[in-house]
């Protein structure tokens, strides 16, 4: 057993948490938030030379040929930045491609990822799916050499900033995954609860590069959707640290009735379980990114990143509650760091699959 | 025992239903129905819809315009506007400055402003929490000096709900500096808006939404005749009134509506070719949340019997009835989150044209919003320590 970080991670993480807390911290956010892109060119770019872009992929692209495990410090940070580049939605475009993808697909599209060159996402999701990623009925057939693909993807995450988009379409086969140039498709953007940009995809005789073989792409959706899922955990636990820690320092600065609101029994009691639901999210994001990485198999990762799931969401949901009805007013304030991590902890609840969902899904596995 | 309502008020209760559904108009309901915001023009129009019908404030004596009702009829006729989804009427005039008027104000102080209240043509807001005082109201710092026949005010109010749209704001501030105790030396006055020295601030909340603000005095000239009941008085005032809550600080209408639009929108919602209706998980959360709903409806009939029958005001039953009905309101937001899944997501156009769907979209935001019910008129802690003291004398 050993819960520490080796050498390198740690340095990683310390890293990373340096340059959020002083290249992202909230104001600067906001503006990044604001602008016409919603994200930041020059933090991508830093974020690539930290070789962040770069971790989960093989060496021989140019990657750090690392896991979700050494994501979690990156993850972490981020969510106690509530940082909205589009990160997470590049690395689950491109792991669709290091996971299925041709040796000739994974050399032309990799190591440009891995630079900080190209942005990616992942058009999976469609209208009345909810949560089950079996539910494709975007169609692609063959066209000459190539395929065109056509049917509606709803809230593809990054999309808006992405090159190039990998899209589930139904073939003859079954499910497939395709490469598509994000300009071919019709977008309308839009920005998410939580500060992210996302699109509506329209495809419609769309071309497409089948990516890997056909029919074969429901196990890799469902393994890079457990890998990300792992991610949103670790972000999360950021994320609540976050909202726990302000709300801390805030039951101990604001005064009523003469005293700290922290001299409250009362309010010490609702504290203490933030910090307990805190905790325990942070094992179950251990749990997730390391059985994301290394599970025998496809069931046992689908318990373990499904427990984490559950709790993540439940906690998710305690902690961004507590931590504005704990600062009053303000909490509702949007001037309020607060507020934002509540609308982020809030989305991550449903990311991927609620609470409900993972309960069904790990009673099952 | 009888948990049912009499002939009469099953009679009344068909009245008020009946005309509430002639005379809402549509465009407003659909507003309200589709979550989305009401312009002042909205809450004033449905006002004077109200007024010229004569419900506007049943609770007044009849010569300022009320109606008479029992508390039974109150109750329903404000929980059926809560079902059918009206507008709401904005409680500041109506149910606070009003009712202050009549017990405190001079004849004077009546005749000027409570005709203006009943018939919508001033708009109000509430004046007394501060940046440094919420939950410790008495702590307030705004402080008004005499100086002739006018008080000086300077300070600032934060939190003031639609104080953007208002024509006055009543507001607690402190007049004597040396008073013993800190309740003391607090007064009411009633503050025109458009004063010199006032400034109002938006405070934009998590959902984006501008409904509160702050509000700043800066030398603002209030003249004596604005204050109401005596000098140093204004504790007993803001006393009176939270004694004066009224009994549908649960919402019961507001939240079977929208338990209503739940299921509908739920059964829906489908996924794998079953409704989320048919999923047990989901119909166990829902069921929890409606039979909280029936256990605070018969709650607040017990009370409301209780009240009709002592005639005393209910005091701290309020307090239970605002926990419970802001722990139902927020439940069903929840689940509204639940049901709606990955298309929670999108939030606000970027190029104008958002192309998603807005009902499905207001549902996050609302989320958000109703964060607030725990917190304002009296946090539920507050509550909490209120039913601590009144009545289980801790
Ligand atoms: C949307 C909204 C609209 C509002 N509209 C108005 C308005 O129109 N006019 C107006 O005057 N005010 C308004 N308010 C203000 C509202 O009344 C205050 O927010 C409320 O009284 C809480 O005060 P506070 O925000 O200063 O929080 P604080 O009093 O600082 O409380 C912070 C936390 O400490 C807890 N706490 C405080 N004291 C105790 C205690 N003794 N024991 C246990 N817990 C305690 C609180 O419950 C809360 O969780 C509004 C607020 C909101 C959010």
């Amino acid at each position: 057993m050993n819960f520490d970080y080796n050498e390198e991670q740690q340095l990683l993480a310390d890293s990373v948490r340096r340059f959020i807390q002083k290249g992202y911290e909230f104001e600067a956010r906001k503006k990044i938030v604001a602008s016409a892109e919603g994200y930041s060119e020059p933090v991508w770019k830093t974020l690539s030379e930290m070789g962040l872009t770069g971790i989960p992929f093989s060496p021989d692209y140019g990657g750090f040929g690392g896991g979700a495990i050494d994501l979690l410090s990156v993850m972490e940070a981020f969510g106690e930045g509530l940082v909205v580049e589009p990160f997470l939605a590049t690395l689950l475009g491109a792991q669709c491609v290091a996971r299925a993808g041709s040796d000739a697909q994974k050399k032309a599209i990799l190591p440009a990822v891995v630079e900080g060159k190209l942005r990616m996402a992942f058009a999976h999701t469609e209208k009345g799916a909810r949560y089950d990623l079996g539910h494709v009925n975007a169609t692609a057939k063959k066209s000459g050499s190539g395929w065109t693909l056509d049917g509606e993807k709803v809230v593809v995450l990054g999309a808006p900033a992405a090159a190039k988009l990998v899209v589930s379409a139904k073939t003859p086969a079954g499910v497939s995954l395709f490469l598509v140039e994000a300009k071919a498709v019709n977008q309308k953007p839009y920005r998410t609860l939580d500060e992210m940009r996302a699109a509506d995809v329209v495809l419609s005789s769309t071309p497409g590069e089948l990516l890997g073989s056909e029919g074969k792409a429901l196990a890799v959706v469902e393994e890079v959707v457990d890998f990300a899922t792992a991610l949103v955990c670790a972000e999360s636990v950021g994320a609540m640290k976050y909202a726990c820690d302000s709300t801390l320092e805030y039951l101990k600065t604001r005064k009523q009735f003469g005293v700290p609101i922290g001299t409250f029994q009362a309010l010490q009691h609702r504290i203490v379980d933030m910090y307990v639901a805190y905790e325990q999210a942070k094992s179950m994001a251990f749990l997730a990114c390391s059985q994301s990485d290394s599970a025998a198999n496809a069931k046992e990762r689908a318990r373990a990143i499904s427990a984490a799931k559950i709790k993540i969401a439940d906690n998710a949901r305690l902690i961004s509650q507590e931590a504005i009805q704990l600062h009053g007013g303000m909490g509702m304030s949007e001037e309020l760091k607060v507020s934002h991590s509540f609308r982020r902890l809030t989305m991550i609840a449903q990311q991927f699959g609620d609470a409900d969902y993972h309960l069904e899904r790990f009673a099952s596995a | 025992m009888d948990l049912n309502y009499s002939q009469e008020e099953i009679a009344f209760r068909d009245q008020v239903r009946g005309w509430l559904k002639a005379n809402l108009p549509a465009d407003l309901r659909d507003k309200i129905a589709n979550y989305e915001e009401l312009t002042r023009e909205d809450l004033i129009r449905w006002h004077k819809i109200l007024a010229k019908q004569g419900w506007v404030a049943p609770s007044w004596p009849k010569e300022w315009g009320g109606n008479d009702w029992s508390v039974v009829q109150r109750y329903i006729f404000e929980e059926e506007c809560g079902y059918a989804g009206t507008p709401p009427l904005i409680a500041f005039g109506l149910s606070m400055c009003g009712p202050v008027l009549l017990k405190f104000g001079s004849d004077a102080q009546k005749k000027r402003f409570l005709p203006r209240i009943y018939n919508g043509d001033d708009f109000w807001c509430q004046g007394y929490s501060e940046p440094g005082s919420g939950s410790d109201l008495a702590s307030l710092k705004t402080k008004a000096v005499r100086s002739g026949d006018h008080y000086l005010v300077n300070g600032q109010k934060t939190w003031t709900t639609l104080g953007h749209c208002a024509d006055w704001i009543f507001c607690l501030v402190r007049t004597d500096f040396g008073a013993a105790k800190r309740q003391e030396g607090i007064s009411f006055l009633l503050i025109d808006m458009k004063s010199p020295g006032i400034t109002v601030r938006p405070l934009i909340l998590m959902d984006g939404g501008h409904e509160v603000n702050e509000v700043f005095f800066e030398d603002v000239k209030v003249p004596v005749a604005n204050l109401v009941h005596k000098e140093g008085e204004g504790w007993s005032v803001a006393k009176y009134l939270l004694g004066h809550e009224r009994m549908n600080t649960g919402r019961i209408g507001a939240s079977k509506r929208e338990l209503a639009k739940l299921k509908e929108f739920a059964a829906q919602q489908k996924s794998g070719g079953k409704s989320l209706m048919e999923d047990a998980r989901f119909r166990d959360r829902l069921s929890r949340v409606e039979v909280e709903l029936m256990a605070l409806e018969i709650t607040n009939l017990r009370f409301l019997d209780r009240m009709r029958r002592t005639g005393q005001p209910p005091g701290a039953d309020v307090s239970m009835l605002k926990i419970k009905g802001t722990e139902i309101q927020q439940g069903l937001t929840e689940l509204m989150m639940q049901a709606v899944g990955p298309m929670a997501q999108p939030f606000k156009a970027v190029n104008g044209d958002s192309g998603f769907d807005e009902f499905t979209a207001a549902i996050a935001p609302r989320y958000c919003n109703f964060r607030k019910t725990t917190i304002y008129a009296g946090s539920n802690e507050i509550q909490r320590n209120i039913i601590a003291k009144m009545t289980l004398g801790l």
